[in-house]
């Protein structure tokens, strides 16, 4: 059976993991490669490494590093960050990134979505989505820019709308990261990602508000999503992947179990 | 051990190269026809669509180096579809090596339309292999052996079928063989321990196991 999927998030500034509480107030959690050997060897079953900088500066992610990880871990890892035009996602899935993941640009240039499913398949195009409750409106609306607080800025786009657009253009995979929730660690937005998954045809993530194991046994199980994305809960130790996999095996949830020697 | 992969311009060139590395092996990515002939092992990597990968092939004139290959060939992923005859992704006639067919893989009940769609495609993630000890590449997993699949189109099971993979209401060939030419719908290079087994059991092949 498909397991479900653990995915720690390593935020990465400047060559470093960072981890913020809603986006704001970033805090140095460690170089990139100990990390990501840790998580891999820990039984994380994927990585995600999101240059959160790299839009709203009009930078590219540096890409030095994409290729020692690649060298070193035998689990799949997807790169975000900034990549707005063929020939970086072409130089990022080189090096050997698996995946690529595109949020903002997407947003900017719709087009880029399928241009880039066109060229490397749609297995290797996820698509980002930062999703903010508006409890004034009742809405979930999409925001851009997210990496950085002064130039954040909410789009025209609803949420249900921007995920069926990006899933026509042949987006593979959706990573819904809902805004109010992330980095304090009082579980997934499941209402949310209950009415996404509805509309949902390729793998959803969940992301932002992890925050004990049991979150991660509520969001596989009421929200029915492919994988549930954390950062500062595995940073911290506050959930060790090992423990929590055991956890959601005994729950009944389809999970990869540790492979022997770890 | 002389390992080629081969160069088919495709993204995932580098994580194979990094698996054989890991394994102690150093292997060569070339288009180079004589190269690929006179290689030891030929992997065949592969992401992308069908009809892409195909016209690479022939444009970089290897389709007849490919199908006369007597050594060890691994097709992986996209590269285990160029193998069988023909894949419905694009209706393109593939290299034939293997007498089976690649179709669009299906996880809804046409019975239900409009229903939620509780098998998102692609087939993404960890999926278990049924470990046959038969298989020659298999030796030395156990239940459950775990693998990272991502893919939309699969070969169905038949006489050529080497491990079996369940998703939704379906099973898929997720190991196929028919004497020299081995493919796996999965990725060997991101499947931790178990990817690294059976691309360590690929390299130690013996001839008895490519004629069967």
């Amino acid at each position: 059976m498909l397991a479900k999927r653990i995915i720690p998030c390593l935020d990465v500034r400047d060559g470093e993991v960072v981890k913020g509480v809603q986006f704001r107030n970033h805090e140095i959690i460690g170089a990139i490669e100990p990390l990501a050997e840790r998580y891999a060897a820990a039984g994380a079953d994927e990585l995600v490494f999101y240059d959160i900088t790299a839009s709203s500066d009009a930078r590219v992610v540096d890409k030095s590093w994409v290729e020692r990880i690649a060298r070193h871990i035998d689990i799949p890892f997807t790169v975000a960050g900034g990549i707005s035009s063929i020939d970086q996602a072409r130089e990022l899935l080189a090096m050997g990134a698996d995946k690529i993941s595109i949020n903002s640009p997407a947003l900017r240039d719709p087009d880029l979505i399928n241009t880039l499913v066109e060229e490397f398949g749609q297995q290797c195009i996820v698509i980002g989505i930062d999703s903010f409750y508006d409890a004034e409106t009742e809405r979930y609306l999409v925001y851009q820019f997210t990496g950085d607080e002064s130039k954040s800025q909410r789009t025209r786009w609803q949420t249900a709308e921007w995920l069926q657009e990006v899933v026509n253009r042949g987006a593979g995979e959706i990573v819904l990261n809902c805004m109010n929730q992330d980095g304090v660690r009082k579980g997934y937005d499941i209402r949310q990602l209950q009415a996404m998954r509805a509309l949902c045809p390729v793998p959803l993530i969940a992301s932002g508000g992890a925050g004990c194991i049991e979150h991660f046994a509520d969001v596989f199980q009421q929200a029915q999503v492919d994988g549930a994305l954390a950062a500062s809960v595995f940073h911290k130790n506050t959930v060790v992947i090992g423990e929590l996999k055991q956890a959601l095996s005994d729950s009944g949830i389809a999970i990869r179990p540790l492979e022997p020697g770890n | 051990m002389s390992v080629v992969i081969v160069d088919t311009s495709c993204a995932n060139l580098s994580s194979v190269k990094f698996a054989i590395e890991r394994l102690g092996v150093n292997p060569v990515i070339s288009a180079d026809a004589s190269v690929i002939a006179a290689a030891e092992r030929v992997i065949l990597p592969g992401v992308g669509t069908a009809k892409a990968a195909m016209r690479n092939l022939q444009q970089l004139d290897l389709v007849t180096t490919l199908r006369q290959l007597q050594q060890p060939v691994l097709g992986i992923c996209l590269g285990m579809q160029l193998l069988t005859e023909s894949s419905e992704e694009g209706n393109v006639d593939c290299l034939g090596v293997i007498p089976t067919r690649t179709i669009a893989m299906q996880t809804t009940d046409p019975q239900q339309q409009g229903q939620p769609l509780l098998y998102p495609l692609p087939h993404m993630g960890w999926n278990t292999i049924e470990v046959n000890p038969a298989n020659p590449l298999l030796k030395n997993l156990r239940d459950p052996a775990y693998c990272y699949f991502v893919h939309s189109f699969a070969v169905a099971t038949d006489r050529y079928t080497l491990a079996t993979t369940r998703y939704g209401n379906t099973s898929f060939a997720s190991m196929i063989g028919h004497g020299n030419f081995f493919g796996a719908q999965f990725h060997p290079e991101r499947s931790g321990k178990v990817g690294a087994t059976i691309l360590k059991n690929f390299m130690e092949l013996t001839d008895a196991d490519t004629r069967a």
